[in-house]
């Protein structure tokens, strides 16, 4: 059992961290300046909020493909709220949480009550909520925001940019409750075995519904930012980050089928998969070539997880 | 729509109800086509112009056929999100090879093997490497589609010969697309239905472990069917590489969505086990109607994926309140 704990997924994960450190280091003496380790931490806040919450959606044996048309929404949603009807920036920023919550939360109504497989679920809304965004913005972007707003997504506070206190923060407060609370137990029993689950007594229907409405309020958090980052609305915004999300998850250990994962995991795979991005472009891969890299980075440790695990095991 | 009448279902009592119950989704999709087609009509009547059907159906060929192969992987319990990538490759690929002055055969026939030769991988990853198929595919996305642009640099290719242009022609009168939908739709229909190989798909699907025990050899069952699919997908290229006269060497953004979609909404079930290619070819088809409809009614293009979007929700809902019904007087 010793020896196995020491192969756990997570430490092959941290391995290859570091060695990609080392690696991509020695490429380029720009990749371990403070300046750029901070900036890349700035651009998978997005990502990464989304791959917190996705981790619990997994862990439930779910999944969630609508995030990226759920962003999409709310970040259109923000600009309609400010510029055309007007209202204050602060209640707009609110409406468009409201709205990313509210879209999870019908993701997690269909998923529950109509038992609609989640992937099917989500593929559908995914198409409905991109397809709002497309519909209410006419392919107009909103821009001119004021200058407070955009301390958020290129600002500093205590010289750390702004946006990764706050990946920090969901990080932990993930980490606390899927790891030490009855939320985070009952995600992982609803993961490994729904109907024991539910004769165990669980709300299996609200934890679900919970952890979808989280998945867009995350989300719609990452809208925000994202409209803070680059000054600008626009109705394709977060195409195709749920294949992101997914990856670091899946890369950080979490089984597709449920019941196995953690956000430690997930955030080593997120780091991993930016410093691969960040270190290759520095040492002058285009950004193509380290797409492919993450590809097959994805498809190998989980197969050289899966020897381990059964050899471990057998 | 007179296509699913075809097999033939066993006259005991009503035959309506069980070819209902048989077909049910396929059944619902050619209702609303058929709706569809009365309502807009009505509106304006120029939508069922000769010009306007022959873009409806032909048009969206490419996504019939390669939802065919899709639609095996789901019936065995799988699925691949790379595919829309894989005609992207493909059709650079099969561009490239007709520019070169080769023959334009070869141009056609080269992406069904490679095709065939990389989901031979793919299979082979999650058959005998026990990797989940989304997770496989999800790496042979990044793969193929950082690949491709690496490759190419985003350069389009043009100036391609106008015999190559397969898509643009007519086979006695009728579009050529349009004759690669139907035949293969019918070939595989039938194929699934009545071989041996067929049906041990859906016994794949529907429980693998009584299928193992059956004696059907999964892992190699499962590497050839992405082989399959990897052909559909090859075959698709043709009609989609073959359309205009340039090809963009990127992927269709969400191709691989559109055609995952085309699949569920044709009744496929993403649990796997059922399922025809005969209703996820009518939806490819209900798919380019309500685009086109969109037009003719004076609505934005741009609610058009917001409309599928709401579609898929409601036949899928539908096809379950079905299936209840169904489960509930089998109780009785």
């Amino acid at each position: 059992m010793t020896a196995s704990r020491f192969l756990r997924h997570e430490t092959i994960l941290a391995v290859l961290v570091v060695i990609a450190l080392i690696v991509l280091g020695a490429q380029s003496d720009k990749f371990f300046t403070l300046d750029n380790l901070l900036n890349q931490g700035r651009l998978m806040t997005e990502v990464g909020l989304i791959a917190i919450v996705m981790t619990f959606v997994i862990i439930t044996g779910g999944i969630d493909l609508s995030v990226g048309s759920i962003l999409g929404l709310s970040a259109i949603l923000l600009g309609v709220f400010w510029k055309n009807l007007g209202l204050p920036l602060e209640l707009a920023i609110f409406l468009a949480l409201c709205v990313g919550t509210l879209a999870g939360f019908v993701n997690g109504i269909i998923i529950t009550r109509f038992r609609f497989p989640p992937l099917i679920a989500t593929l559908g809304t995914l198409a409905l909520y991109r397809g709002m965004a497309e519909g209410i913005s006419q392919a107009r972007s909103v821009r001119g925001y004021p200058d407070w707003f955009y301390i958020l997504g290129q600002g500093q506070s205590f010289g750390i940019p702004t946006q990764l206190w706050l990946l920090v923060f969901v990080a932990i407060v993930a980490a606390i409750i899927l790891g030490t609370t009855t939320w985070g137990r009952a995600t992982y029993a609803i993961g490994s075995n729904e109907t024991a689950a539910r004769f165990s007594g669980l709300r299996v229907d609200w934890v679900k519904i919970a952890i979808y409405s989280a998945s867009g309020f995350a989300a719609a958090l990452a809208a925000v930012i994202f409209v803070s980052r680059v000054s600008t609305t626009r109705s394709d915004m977060g195409t195709g980050i749920e294949l992101d999300a997914i990856t670091a998850v899946v890369l950080g250990g979490t089984s597709i089928f449920g019941g196995k994962g953690t956000i430690v995991g997930t955030m080593l795979g997120l780091i991993l998969i930016q410093a691969l991005k960040n270190g290759l472009s520095l040492a002058g891969v285009k950004s193509d070539g380290t797409i492919v890299l993450i590809g097959a980075v994805l498809i190998l440790t989980i197969l050289v997880s899966n020897v381990i695990y059964r050899g471990g095991t057998r | 729509m007179s296509v699913e009448a075809a097999p033939s279902l066993r006259p005991q009592r009503g035959a309506l109800t069980r070819f209902v119950s048989a077909y049910g989704q396929e059944v619902v999709i050619a209702c609303a086509i058929v709706l569809l087609f009365a309502v807009v009509s009505a509106i304006n009547p120029r939508f069922l112009a000769p010009n306007n059907l022959n873009t409806i159906v032909s048009g969206n060929a490419y996504i019939a056929v390669a939802a065919i192969g899709m639609a095996m992987v789901i019936i065995t319990g799988h699925i691949d999100v790379s595919v829309g990538a894989l005609i992207g490759v493909l059709a650079t690929i099969s561009g490239t090879i007709a520019v070169s002055g080769a023959p334009v055969w070869l141009a056609w026939v080269v992406p069904i093997f490679v095709g065939m030769g990389v989901n031979a991988i793919v299979g082979a990853l999650i058959a005998y490497g026990r990797i989940p198929s989304i997770v496989v595919t999800l790496g042979m996305l990044s793969i193929l589609r950082g690949g491709l642009v690496s490759v190419t640099g985003g350069a389009w290719i043009n100036n391609l010969p106008p015999e190559f242009l397969l898509a643009q022609q007519r086979l006695l009168g009728v579009p050529v697309p349009v004759w690669f939908m139907i035949i293969l739709t019918i070939g595989a229909f039938l194929w699934m239905r009545y071989t041996a190989f067929g049906r041990s798909l859906y016994a794949i699907g529907g429980n693998a472990e009584a299928a193992r025990a059956a004696g059907i050899p999964i892992e190699r069952r499962i590497v050839q069917v992405f082989m399959i699919h990897g052909a559909f997908a090859g075959l698709a290229t043709i009609l989609f590489a073959t359309q205009l006269k340039i090809i963009q060497s990127t992927v269709p953004p969400n191709l691989e969505l559109t055609i995952i979609t085309a699949a569920v909404i044709g009744g496929v079930s993403i649990l796997g086990g059922t399922g025809t290619v005969i209703g996820s070819t009518l939806a490819a088809i209900l798919f380019s109607a309500i685009g086109s409809a969109l037009i003719f009614i004076n609505v934005s293009a741009y609610w058009l994926r917001a409309v599928i979007g709401a579609l898929i929700l409601v036949t899928v809902l539908a096809d379950m309140l079905r299936r209840n019904r169904e489960m509930q007087g089998a109780g009785r």
